[in-house]
């Protein structure tokens, strides 16, 4: 260690003996030394010190307020009583609450009435619009344009039907979801199961793109194509190729497609079959967001 | 020199120090961490509750292999706005058959602790394979692989026997009949599907990958996202007695 005795308390002590004195702070030093650098024993600064002691007496008083200290068999709950289940419970109160005024006009008015009260409607747009957003929208689009398997809610083409009642049916019950009241009813898988040979199938494909109008690759299959369809298909699209609602068969005559009009596409649902699954929103959302949603989605532009 | 000024001990011997570190360190932990092991109402009693099943076990690892808690948490917070949008706060019940826990702490994605049932399977197969074909403005990347590779379950037994082992309640019958089990889930309409139901009370039995007669990884995905937070029976839970 370095020495400078000229700096030391008490002349003839070294180092070692009383704290040693920086000369040019009057401060004394730690002894602590690192290649001639000095470490200063400054004092922390009070009101530092003082805060930090006023912290701890602060956590005491959360220590009696708030839940904190575990004990045997359970925990200090705090003098207050506060939790944050409890903190959240009374949050959607208040938001129940809120939107009392509302939501009890709501459940007390029938889809049509809100659908003709421009007050009412504009409320269960309020209501709905984030619950499609969350619900909804990852499926058939955030504005609800749908997507290859997902229906458009924009346009006036329904597979289950799009009046109130319908569309309230099949948001609560859902399409194929297990749900006792769902909307059911398969297309068979035709080639997977045997129903059909490959070229019967690609017939019907290329008979089925002549329902809409569209141009057909091989017109010599349209004979055999129209026969096997009358065999197979007719039973649920009509034989007009119509569709029919009650089984959500689509209507193949209007050129709006859920997968899709090229033939491969045809040939792939013909092949497999086809059966597009909608959860039930029963029990997830409660009555008056359902309710909300029906009006919504009818208001989008193709309701009946 | 008082017992104040006895830190030089610490701080002149790296040994001492580390040994004191230690020290403070687990008091805080036994304070904050043990009472949870022994504490009653840690855990809510709750109905519904089961292990998860060979074919979600299966997807529960390949979620883990994949790192989806890395952009996807499990845990629906007690506010507001969590429980407006994805439905009840989650339980402590409802992850206490995780191991490893997926609560995660960050949301590039949204909460996935009650995905289940939300969507359709078409939907996840859809969005695994490509997820902006559903999410336009998605940043997840396409897990297409997940269904063109076959799902490896020869060990899930021998998973399930590693989770009984850190208190997992699977009964023997569960482990010896897992193989077996696997496949009757992943299955449509499997004649041997009731003696699985009795097993994994509500489960559901499906092909989930929609590609009947072969179990891919998609299907165990597919089946494990779709039983996610619909297990307990909120009908019986009682909100009220389980604040704290």
């Amino acid at each position: 260690m370095a020495h400078n005795t000229q700096q030391t308390h008490g002349p003839g002590h070294g180092v070692g003996h009383g704290p040693e004195v920086d000369p040019v702070t009057g401060a004394t030093t730690t002894g602590h030394e690192w290649d001639g650098i000095k470490e200063l024993n400054n004092p922390l600064p009070r009101w530092w010190l003082w805060t930090f002691y006023a912290t701890i007496i602060w956590s005491i008083g959360f220590w009696v307020v708030y839940p904190s200290w575990p004990l045997i068999s359970s925990f200090t709950p705090g003098v207050i009583g506060w939790s944050s289940r409890g903190q959240v419970a009374g949050h959607l109160e208040e938001l129940r609450e809120q939107r009392a005024a509302m939501t009890s006009r709501l459940d007390a008015a029938s889809t049509e009435e809100i659908r003709n009260d421009p007050e009412l409607l504009s409320f269960a747009t309020a209501l709905a619009r984030p619950a499609f957003g969350d619900n909804c929208a990852p499926c058939h689009g955030a504005g609800g344009a749908g997507a290859v398997g997902y229906p458009n809610l924009n346009d006036d083409a329904w597979l289950w039907g799009g009046t109130l009642a319908n569309i309230e049916q099949t948001i609560r019950y859902g399409i194929r979801s297990g749900n006792e009241n769902a909307h059911v009813g398969d297309m068979p898988a035709f080639g997977r199961d045997g129903i059909l040979q490959r070229p019967q199938i690609v017939a019907v494909a290329d008979y089925v793109r002549s329902l809409s109008g569209l141009p057909v690759e091989n017109q010599g299959n349209l004979t055999t194509g129209a026969q096997v369809f009358a065999d197979n298909c007719a039973a649920c699209h009509s034989a007009d190729g119509t569709g029919n609602r009650e089984l959500g068969a689509p209507n193949l005559t209007t050129g709006i497609w859920l997968f899709g009009p090229d033939r491969n596409t045809i040939v792939d649902g013909v092949w497999h079959g086809r059966g597009s699954v909608m959860p039930a929103w029963e029990g997830r959302l409660d009555d008056t967001t359902i309710k909300a949603l029906t009006v919504f989605v009818h208001t989008l532009g193709g309701g009946e | 020199m008082s017992l104040w000024q006895k830190h030089a001990i610490f701080e002149k011997n790296s040994i001492i120090l580390t040994v004191g570190i230690v020290v403070v360190v687990a008091i805080g932990g036994l304070v904050e961490a043990v009472p949870l092991f022994y504490l009653k109402s840690t855990i809510e009693t709750v109905e519904g509750m089961r292990p998860r099943s060979p074919l979600e076990l299966a997807g529960f690892n390949i979620y883990v292999r994949e790192g989806c808690y890395n952009c996807h948490s499990q845990q629906i917070r007690t506010l507001r706005d969590e429980v407006e949008r994805y439905g009840h706060y989650s339980l402590a019940a409802e992850s206490m058959y995780d191991h490893p826990f997926q609560w995660g702490s960050k949301r590039t994605g949204p909460d996935l602790a009650r995905v289940g049932g939300k969507y359709s399977d078409a939907w996840h197969r859809d969005h695994l394979r490509n997820p902006v074909s559903v999410v336009p403005g998605s940043v997840m990347p396409p897990y297409a692989f997940l269904e063109r590779t076959e799902l490896d379950f020869r060990h899930i037994a021998d998973d399930m026997r590693v989770l009984r082992a850190t208190g997992v309640p699977y009964t023997e019958e569960q482990i010896t009949r897992a193989q077996a089990d696997l496949t009757i889930q992943a299955t449509q309409d499997d004649p041997d599907v009731d003696g699985f139901l009795e097993r994994y009370p509500n489960a559901v039995a499906r092909s989930f990958s929609g590609r009947p007669g072969r179990i891919t990884e998609a299907d165990a995905l597919i089946a494990y996202l779709q039983h996610l937070g619909n297990q307990v029976d909120f009908k019986l839970y009682d909100n009220k007695a389980n604040i704290r």
